[in-house]
């Protein structure tokens, strides 16, 4: 294949599967979310939480269905532009991806329904347990595809058939392989404090505008508590993730740290510009020690270069260096915020606190931001393969000419841009309106119908008594 | 006890395309029939007869793709770099009429009419290239060792153009005896009448199809009229015609509602069946057998622990999700 065609459609690729990940790391927060919501409501009989509920259900629905077409563009874009990798690679990843349908998308799909339309059908309880079954759905769904992609990092459990097939040999390992639970806790902590700081800054944002807003403070509050926890579960999870990535694919962890020679101690380089065309990293700040330190927990161990490394099997290291410290800055923010709300509220100034609600609100979109980041690192670290060691990029490619690719790439980005974009518009649009007004009673009054909301409970919204109906 | 695993697996797969073709087959139905009405109130009730389902009968689609992928990679591989562009432009059209389950309801009154525009043109596109993508199967993909030797073009031919408006056509069928099925009073009978015309294009694309199918595949000629398969093929038009009078009776019939539908059910079954037939004992027409073209037992043995209990228990969960939305569909509901 020429090597305009694989650019082609690795830039496809990393579109489409770019694009697409943000939805599921938006909406196995977001279930879980919901169903802690529902539960709390269920629990209290508080209806600000059904209130809650149901103005993140739309959201989740809008989400939800982007996920879903996004989705079944990669499903089908594994044989289309890599024909090659999916026939050597299908005896082993395909009934992996096959388990993700069977347990993960069926499930899902099969109780969406019941939980944006049927709670007036099933009733309170069995619509708790559809909530719960698409939160627990969308999970799953992380947990195999998870697997396949640490598969593609670290392969094993398998052999090699005479058509150049890997064949499956132990589906233990295959399925836990050796980076696969570092990266699958990585990737679900990251979606969880991906959907609360999209959470905290719904809430910030009401609060900027009436800080006795219920519903918002709610959200304010069960977001920042979120991020006070997750975030520093989430950096030990990192580390444990590239002590394991520098074990199995130590020429990514070079990359990360921008270290073309190998060296013993090694210093942290902070910033810099990775050259690949002079093997150095220029205009680069060090900290001495402390590469060695992070990776080997040892004062002076011994940290891999690139050069020790065939240069064609080298990735990127100028994305790779940037992205991950895209995705670790954003981190330390994360933890920022989380200590400030501690203070915030040892101050019992939670709601009022003009400051880190502002400051949560520009960080509402961070979390996608360092999932992207991640992403990018731990898949352009990979490269030049697409099964680590294994299978070049370049031999994995369908035998598809360039101009049918170019076609296909350019209707992806128009298309992408244009129906998703109006999407996030439409979700955006329904978090600008308020959690408190309209839907619903007030506080305190019993609910009566499951969903049903009465008419007489718009009219008082604002006064919070007992319509008495 | 030593099973045939790629028969096994090749029955499945077949199943779980059908299951797709059939419940995608109203959902996208109901979008190639939007322009057959202007009133606002009767689209969002069509949208919100598949509303709580659709998600569930497109996911039929991923185990057809992923199946594949897991089973029997070697088609997988050859058959979607040969169908490049029919599959790339369902996948659009797809998207487009996915979408518009929220968005019409999101958008504003007079910005409505883009998303049921998308509705439309995306399920009318995704049935066109599922239709070509059939088409150009049957006809025979070029192959060379392990993969596809075409140009990106080689899916064009009358043959494919004309199994693709035939889908269009079936899909206008089930959508419109599905909604005689799930509405009443006025929409219920501007759904038969629409679903008359749906009922003759498509009996006529059976009848072109079928006469064109041997000069397309003389083997499949051959093939139809020897033994054993004479004793299939001689049923098939018969059960066509029987059917087709079935449906055309229950789409007049005021009292009848879902008879219309499973009839038309029964007729892609029929008509599935004889296709099935002649492409066996291939997965890619005329080059290579689902022996040929399995992953190794290893891997189909694994899958099938599995598929064995979750394919019942899906069904038996997607059964209850129909349950819960059973009956007539009426204005006044879902959560919009």
């Amino acid at each position: 294949m020429d090597s305009l065609a694989v650019d082609l459609a690795r830039f496809q690729f990393a579109f489409t599967v770019s694009f697409h990940i943000i939805f599921p790391a938006f909406s196995i927060g977001l279930a879980s979310y919901l169903a802690v919501l529902e539960g709390m409501w269920l629990w209290t009989g508080k209806d600000v939480y059904i209130r809650l509920f149901k103005f993140w259900l739309k959201i989740f629905a809008v989400a939800f269905g982007m996920g879903v077409v996004s989705g079944i563009v990669l499903t089908y874009q594994f044989g289309t532009n890599w024909s090659v990798f999916s026939d050597k690679t299908g005896p082993v990843l395909g009934p992996v991806i096959g388990y993700e349908v069977l347990t993960a998308f069926f499930l899902e799909a099969g109780f969406l329904g019941i939980m944006l339309f049927g709670l007036n059908r099933v009733g309170k309880h069995l619509h708790f347990m559809a909530t719960l079954i698409v939160a627990f759905g969308t999970a799953l769904s992380a947990f195999w595809i998870l697997s396949v992609n640490s598969w593609m990092q670290t392969p094993v459990g398998f052999s090699m058939n005479e058509a150049g097939q890997f064949i499956p040999e132990d589906w233990w390992e295959i399925i836990f392989n050796p980076s696969f639970p570092y990266r699958l806790v990585h990737m679900l902590l990251a979606a969880y404090l991906t959907t609360a700081f999209v959470i905290g800054a719904v809430g910030a944002y009401h609060l900027l505008k009436d800080y006795a807003n219920r519903g918002a403070q709610i959200m304010f509050s069960m977001a920042l508590w979120l991020i006070l926890f997750v975030t520093p579960i989430q950096m030990f999870a990192g580390d444990l993730h590239g002590l394991n990535t520098l074990e199995h694919q130590p020429a990514k962890i070079a990359a990360m740290e921008g270290h073309f020679e190998n060296q013993a101690p090694a210093p942290l380089i902070l910033f810099g510009w990775p050259d690949m065309e002079k093997g150095e990293t220029l205009y680069k700040i060090e900290v001495p020690y402390l590469s060695s330190i992070i990776l080997t927990h040892t004062l002076d161990g011994e940290v891999p270069g690139l050069k020790s490394f065939p240069r064609e099997d080298w990735p990127n290291a100028t994305i790779v260096f940037i992205s991950f410290r895209v995705m670790v800055g954003i981190g330390f923010l994360m933890l920022l915020v989380a200590l400030w709300s501690v203070y915030e509220r040892y101050r019992d100034n939670l709601y009022d606190a003009k400051g880190l609600q502002r400051a949560v609100l520009i960080m509402g979109p961070s979390g996608f931001v360092a999932v992207l980041a991640g992403w990018i690192t731990t898949e352009v670290g990979r490269q030049p393969f697409t099964v680590y060691g294994l299978l070049r990029t370049a031999d994995s490619v369908s035998p598809v000419d360039a101009p049918a690719v170019a076609t296909s790439l350019a209707v992806f980005i128009i298309v992408y841009f244009a129906v998703f974009g109006v999407g996030v518009f439409y979700i955006l649009r329904a978090m600008g309106q308020s959690p408190d007004v309209g839907e619903g009673p007030e506080e305190g009054i019993p609910t009566r119908t499951a969903g049903i909301t009465p008419v007489q409970a718009l009219q008082n919204q604002s006064g919070g008594e007992n319509d008495g109906s | 006890m030593v099973l045939d695993y790629p028969l096994i697996w090749g029955f499945l797969i077949a199943v779980a395309i059908f299951i797709y073709v059939v419940l995608d087959g109203f959902d996208l139905g109901i979008g190639i029939l939007y322009p057959t009405t202007k009133d606002d109130e009767e689209r969002t009730l069509m949208m919100n007869t598949v509303a709580p389902v659709w998600d569930g009968n497109e996911t039929w689609l991923i185990l057809g793709g992923g199946g594949l992928f897991a089973v029997f990679p070697l088609a997988y591989s050859v058959i979607m770099p040969a169908l490049y562009m029919p599959i790339i432009m369902m996948l659009i059209g797809l998207i487009f009429r996915g979408v518009a389950f929220e968005y019409r309801f999101k958008a504003s009154a007079e910005r409505r009419y883009i998303w049921d525009f998308s509705f439309f043109a995306g399920s009318v596109l995704a049935a066109l290239s599922q239709g070509i993508a059939l088409g150009a199967l049957i006809e025979g993909i070029t192959v060379e060792d392990r993969a596809y030797a075409g140009g990106w073009f080689d899916w064009l031919s009358p043959f494919s153009i004309a199994t693709g408006l035939a889908l269009i056509s079936g899909y206008a069928l089930l959508g419109s005896t599905w909604l005689i099925m799930k509405l009443e009073g006025k929409p219920q009978q501007h759904f038969r009448r629409v679903a008359r015309p749906c009922a003759l294009i498509l009996l006529g694309f059976i009848v072109l199809v079928s006469v064109w199918m041997p000069f397309i595949d003389p083997d499949a000629m051959k093939l139809y009229f020897t033994a054993p398969f004479i004793y299939y093929t001689v049923p098939v038009p018969v059960l066509v015609a029987a059917l087709a009078f079935v449906i055309w009776q229950g789409i007049n019939n005021p009292i009848s509602h879902a008879r219309a539908f499973v009839s038309t059910l029964l007729l892609f079954l029929v008509t599935y069946i004889g296709l099935g037939i002649s492409i066996y004992p291939d997965v890619v027409p005329h080059r290579f057998s689902i022996w040929e073209a399995a992953a190794p037992d290893s891997s189909l043995k694994f899958l099938l622990v599995g598929a064995v209990v979750l394919i019942p228990l899906i069904l038996a969960y997607t059964a209850y999700s129909y349950w819960v939305f059973r009956g007539k569909v009426r204005s006044g509901e879902g959560y919009h």
